[in-house]
């Protein structure tokens, strides 16, 4: 029982300020250390958890580490895990205190009980403490090799721990290949799944600093590794099964009957009720079946189901993890899901969050058959007592008007809600109505009936008054009132806050003026002489520029603020493919909920194993942003993920029927609009049409010298090529090219002495490059070693060259290697790069 | 991998603070208070589950009014962290028998025994119950249930309570009865959420069912049972029975759950592992019949009237009970004033919640096949214009039914195999609970 001064305390956690109460507890664990009484441990259980509690609340309890330690030298477990956990926290600022521990940590590593072997040898890998590493590295090394699995799969972590510590003393004693020997052999599961875990981290770090690391990180995506795992999924568990299956969505595949098998073999974990298992085996559907349009496509079908499922069971923020993946699917392939738009409605209890996704859903999956229903459920949420949802299902209804050819009804349902005097929907309703008149002007007509009766004054927010106004100067001769509309606008320019509204007022007046001279000329002088005294730059800049315009020359003015318009066809994607590409590719992970890919939320070290296209993103990408020389470490480890992946990967990248490694429905480059059949078909025709490009090169070629030394040095015949001097390719899709092509031209090259010594200023490769249509995508290095990844898009077509050029500037020598789309041109690619080389640095 | 794990209280107190890897600054707990205190504040709703401050990245899920949280700096599968969250608080709840506040301040070193072994170094261990009992010596002191205190203001954090409460066991299935005798029991729960929407004239826009078998065993030994479902129960479109009576879109299962006779007769096995699980998902689109009709009106009644009338009707027999029936309806901002009637035979409390402008109506209890009616006059400051139906609606309904299931999925039998236990107690219970249940004016 609890001793006397004990029962004296209140026993209610009440919050203690701090010193007086660490004081009072610290000679309590004093008494209690050396007693032998009955009950002691009972006491010492109530002090711990007093201990322990002041801690989890932020108090220091750091001075009782003395007396803690001498307290826990009881063999009661309770208490000694206690222990472990105060130790744990406090060891790494009192690393001398921390030495007290080791001796009965070392003790226990050796206990009877397997229970408390791994427990003490958990807690000694804890620590934390730099100086206390020489003392980890016996009880971790007879840890691996204990005969009971608990303590293996402790030590399997306490090997991280200590990598973590120090990286040098865990690879010095062979921890990492001793791992690798566990991971295949080690009965249990659980101990092989650490092993792995722990092997990526201290690989996947190992890696930018030693080339074998690099080597057996690569090995773990081997066929034997990969099919070893997947063998043994079902008696891993759920947890660890993920981890198998993150590996396997990595794993590139020699043919499609080996495809098949994983994918059977992975079949039934569809039906998993974890949805991070389900869409960890989606990721390798997904993955697997990249470059197999209808079977990618049959997997969509596939895994629509259980989706939906893990979407309407489990907790909202659960369902909320897995709708943001489906959204990204919907996004990518909304005619998979037009059948299931019913599913994306909203629930009225529903988070705003899970709301915004269903809109954005709902509007991607409008078609010819489901608009009409999708509209209607829209235009009730119009309504809402949540204004921003509200907000939102207007501009929803909004982007499905613009998508579709028959808007018909949907004008009928954006007129109305103009009609229906809420301020934020006429608000919203505008902005829709002018941008559909922009893409249909044909409906003006019926628009501005219904806008021409809307007063300026019941419209507040600056966009909508800009859009209203616009459409006031647009359409101003249908328009009855305009000149009136406006010149009443104008009158009260001094209380529009506005810039953006007033630099539309000077236009719109400027557009009616051209239209009505007689009744705008009023507002139009009254606009202008408001504008010209307006204390924003713009507005004053705008009304001096009409104004001058008009004392030109009427009819020029006119011509430059009210030309004939054409009908917008497109309205700019706020997100570009390659950003989406990116997303996913990293499927299962925070990008897709973000919305954004790993390297703009996420500092390198932390995007995981085998990540290869982040490393990329941190590297200058593009010519233009070239400037910045990048840190040699992120290049080298760079070079190794790409180096490797050619090396041993070489055989079986193709594996689509038509070369090309990417058929995925709707994958689109920016720079390309062709179907991939196209592709395939013009591949084979590439050739034939050489000759005739030959001037352009040689025009190209003549930017490159416009001090006109070309005749100087002979070049070689100008290669029979031509490219796309405005190619685009996203460092994501570099890479996964460059590790999924094989290499069809790798030659050594000499460079001239003039050439090296150019290299020595970054950016003279790069430009030299660039304007023969060569796009450097990364480049770094340090000398007398420079690297530099290169990308060329033929002119006419999808099909794009890889290159990996290497010069080590002391001894000129230099690789190149070059892979292509299509292989039948990579020679005349190679010849022109070589060209292309022999004239850097040339007079 | 993650970096920290604590849980908070609804003021925002750490209850329980774990630091794996020491990459993510101390202060990590109340910076994710802060950020979800004033997400809710700057009117943009809740916080999202998962959101990324300077670098780090919180996750949290709310259970019984507790925040569990989780933060890394590493680009994670969400769904990986989110499950486990939700696990953790599960087997925390397997241990203490009641998970709230209370329990977890008064065994917070159990929790912090079985944080230890759960996760290692940011890594998942185990989450099983089962494995978790042969490492963790911390007996639970189990909290008394009748004295728990109701949460009152603080059910901004309920939004995890969308999921159903399931059981209403309170057992720690470690911690002995109080005569010292465990008792051999098992519980299956077959507990469905239903989605309805009706359009202004009374039909059925959608309609979803999602169901989940719930199961917590206490048997000793560890027996194979197996669980048969109706025999004419077909799964997707393309099932050739798709003839049968219950018709469901799709399902999931336990990790634990045997399959190899549910393709002919419908029968799951299993060796339930201790603690609770969801043995079953299911998701059901098929045509159902609504438990609930609603109509409902609104008519101007001069310049600054307008009158509601609220109609619910029970469609299930008269021996079933509804219970805690909410019917609320959003009334137009400019509302000042409700008079409210009920007519003759109707039930219930009414009230004008003034603040956000709604019409609520409480009904403790509806008897199968009885119907309520509800008439409000309401009174306006200012002059009607433009269409009244936009300015108010939909209504919305929640209640619970026990012995109810909309799907008429069954559990037809429990078998226990070779039970060490004379006559185990088996419970198999349904209820039905709104998820969303609406109606348009």
């Amino acid at each position: 029982m609890a001793p006397p001064q004990q029962s004296q305390r209140s026993p209610s956690p009440s919050q203690p300020s701090g010193k007086g109460e660490v004081s009072d507890l610290k000679s309590q664990l004093r008494q209690l250390a050396g007693s032998r009484a009955p009950g002691v441990d009972d006491s010492k259980r109530e002090l711990f958890k007093k201990v322990i509690s002041y801690m989890t609340i932020g108090i220091d309890v750091s001075p009782l580490f003395g007396e803690m330690v001498m307290c826990s030298a009881a063999s009661d477990i309770v208490l000694k895990k206690m222990c472990y956990l105060y130790v744990g926290n406090y060891a790494k600022v009192n690393p001398d205190l921390a030495l007290l521990t080791i001796n009965f940590l070392q003790r226990d590593c050796k206990d009877e009980d397997p229970m408390i072997r791994g427990l003490a040898l958990r807690s000694l890998c804890s620590l934390r403490v730099a100086n206390l590493v020489e003392y980890l590295v016996g009880p971790l090394g007879s840890g691996l090799k204990d005969s009971n699995s608990y303590v293996r799969m402790v030590a399997v972590i306490g090997v991280l721990k200590l990598y973590h510590i120090s990286a040098s003393t865990c690879v010095d004693a062979e921890f990492p290949s001793t791992l690798k020997h566990l991971m295949l052999n080690d009965p249990d599961a659980l101990v092989v799944a650490n092993c792995l875990s722990a092997l990526q981290e201290i690989w996947t770090l190992e890696a930018s600093t030693a080339e074998e690391a690099a080597r057996e990180r690569e090995a773990l995506l081997s066929k034997p590794v990969v099919y070893y795992f997947l063998n043994r999924i079902k008696e891993f568990s759920e947890w660890a099964q993920c981890l198998v299956l993150e590996l396997a969505a990595k794993y590139v595949p020699s043919d499609s009957n080996e495809i098949f098998d994983i994918m059977n073999l992975l079949e039934d974990r569809l039906q998993h009720a974890n949805g991070a298992v389900v869409l960890a085996t989606t990721k390798v559907f997904l993955q697997l079946t990249l470059s197999m349009a209808d079977v990618h496509q049959q997997v969509y079908e596939r895994i629509k189901a259980p989706l939906l499922t893990l979407v309407s069971s489990g907790s909202p923020e659960q369902s909320y993890a897995v709708l943001s993946h489906l959204h990204l699917l919907v996004m990518r392939a909304p005619y998979i899901f037009s059948g299931d738009y019913k599913h994306f409605y909203c629930q009225y209890n529903e988070p705003s969050y899970v709301k915004k996704l269903k809109l954005e859903m709902l509007t991607a999956v409008a078609n010819e058959s489901n608009t009409y229903e999708i509209v209607t459920e829209l235009c009730e949420y119009a309504a809402n007592v949540d204004i921003p949802i509200a907000r939102e299902s207007i501009r929803a209804v909004g982007k499905i008007a613009l998508q579709q050819y028959d808007v018909n009804a949907i004008v009928d349902r954006l007129l109305q809600f103009l009609e229906m005097e809420k301020d934020y929907v006429t608000a919203e309703a505008l902005v829709l109505v002018k941008d559909l008149l922009r893409k249909y002007p044909q409906w003006s007509q019926d628009c501005i009936a219904v806008v021409g009766n809307i007063s300026s004054k019941n419209v507040q927010e600056p966009k909508a008054k800009a859009a209203l106004i616009w459409m006031l100067g647009e359409y101003s001769q249908d328009m009855q009132d305009a000149p009136y509309a406006l010149e009443s606008l104008v009158e009260n320019w001094d209380e529009e806050h506005s810039p953006e509204v007033r630099l539309h007022l000077l236009t719109a007046v400027m557009k009616c003026f051209f239209k009505k001279p007689p009744e705008t000329q009023k507002a139009l002088g009254a606009a202008l002489a408001a504008g010209l005294a307006d204390y924003h730059q713009d507005v004053h800049d705008r009304a001096l520029f009409y104004y001058r315009l008009l004392q030109y020359n009427v009819s020029v003015a006119e011509r430059v603020v009210n030309p004939p318009k054409q009908a917008v066809s497109v309205f700019a994607d706020t997100q570009s493919s390659e950003v989406k590409d990116r997303i996913f590719d990293e499927f299962n992970s925070l990008s897709v909920v973000y919305q954004k890919p790993s390297y703009m939320f996420t500092d390198k070290e932390h995007r995981g194993p085998f990540e290869f296209s982040d490393e990329l993103g941190n590297l200058s990408i593009g010519a233009e942003s070239a400037d910045t020389v990048v840190p040699a470490q992120s290049v080298e480890a760079n070079d190794k993920d790409l180096l490797l992946s050619t090396t041993e990967k070489e055989d079986g990248r193709d594996l689509g029927s038509n070369g090309s490694a990417y058929s995925a429905p709707s994958y689109s480059s920016a720079a390309t609009s062709q179907s991939h059949e196209e592709l395939a078909l013009t591949n084979a025709s590439v050739l034939g049409q050489a000759p005739a490009s030959s001037f352009a090169i040689d025009d190209l070629l003549g930017l490159d010298f416009p001090v006109g030394g070309t005749a100087a040095a002979p070049p070689p015949p100008p290669p029979s090529l031509r490219l796309n001097p405005k190619a685009v390719l996203d460092p994501g899709t570099f890479q996964q090219k460059w590790r999924q092509l094989p290499i069809s031209s790798s030659q050594e090259y000499s460079m001239s002495p003039q050439g090296v010594a150019l290299l020595t200023s970054p950016n003279a490769l790069l430009k030299h490059m660039k304007d023969i249509s060569i796009h450097c995508i990364a480049s770094g290095g340090q000398s007398p070693n420079f690297k530099y990844f290169f990308f060329a898009q033929k002119a006419e077509e999808t099909s794009t060259f890889l290159v990996e050029y290497i010069i080590n500037t002391s001894s000129a020598k230099s690789q190149i290697k070059i892979k292509a789309d299509d292989q039948s041109s990579s020679e005349a690619f190679s010849t022109l790069f070589q060209s292309a080389l022999s004239k850097f640095g040339s007079p | 991998m993650i970096s920290q794990f604590f849980v908070l209280s609804q003021r925002g107190d750490n209850i329980v603070f774990r630091d794996y890897r020491s990459d993510v600054q101390k202060g990590s707990a109340e910076t994710f208070f802060r950020k979800v205190k004033f997400w809710k504040e700057d009117d943009e709703g809740d916080a999202p589950p998962l959101f990324n401050v300077d670098g780090v990245n919180y996750f949290h899920v709310k259970v019984s009014g507790l925040l569990f949280v989780a933060t890394t700096r590493a680009n994670v599968s969400p769904s990986l962290v989110l499950e486990l969250l939700q696990r953790i608080a599960r087997v925390i709840k397997d241990y203490l028998g009641i998970l709230n506040e209370d329990s977890l301040r008064k065994n917070f070193v159990l929790v912090y025994e079985l944080l230890d072994e759960v996760i290692d170094f940011g890594y998942v261990q185990t989450t099983s119950t089962e494995v978790l009992k042969s490492y963790v010596f911390n007996e639970p002191i189990v909290v008394d249930a009748a004295r728990l205190p109701t949460l009152g203001p603080a059910s901004i954090f309920m939004q995890g309570a969308k999921r159903m409460p399931g059981t209403a066991i309170t057992k720690s299935v470690v911690a002995n009865e109080p005569g010292g005798r465990k008792r051999d029991e098992i519980f299956v729960d077959v507990v469905e959420k239903i989605s309805v929407t009706f359009n202004s004239s009374g039909f059925i826009l959608t309609s979803e069912i999602d169901g989940t078998i719930q199961m917590k065993s206490y048997l000793t030994g560890n027996p194979e049972i197996r669980l048969a479902l109706n025999e004419d129960l077909s799964i997707g479109r393309n099932d050739y029975r798709s003839s049968g009576a219950v018709l469901l879109d799709d399902c999931n299962f336990h990790e634990s759950v045997h399959l190899d006779n549910f393709d002919i007769d419908r029968t799951l096995t299993l060796v339930p592992p201790d603690g609770e699980f969801p043995v079953m998902n299911y998701r059901m689109t098929q045509a159902f019949k609504p438990p609930f009709r609603i109509n409902a009106l609104i008519e101007e009644a001069g310049p600054l009237k307008a009158e509601v009338i609220i109609k619910v009707r029970a469609e299930f027999l008269p021996s079933i009970n509804a219970n805690t029936v909410i019917i609320e309806m959003p009334l137009p901002t400019y509302t000042i004033r409700v008079n409210f009637e009920l007519e003759p035979g109707a039930v219930g409390t009414t009230d004008f919640k003034e603040a956000n402008k709604r019409l609520e109506w409480g009904i403790k209890k509806i008897v199968g096949g009885t119907e309520h009616t509800l008439r409000a006059k309401l009174t306006f400051s200012q002059e009607i214009h433009g269409n009244i139906m936009k300015e108010a609606g939909p209504i919305s309904m929640s209640f619970t039914i026990p012995m109810y299931n909309a799907s008429k999925l069954q559990v037809k039998y429990l078998q226990i195999a070779k039970s060490k236990a004379k006559n185990p107690h088996r419970w198999v219970r349904y209820v039905t609970q709104a998820n969303s249940y609406v109606a348009r004016l």
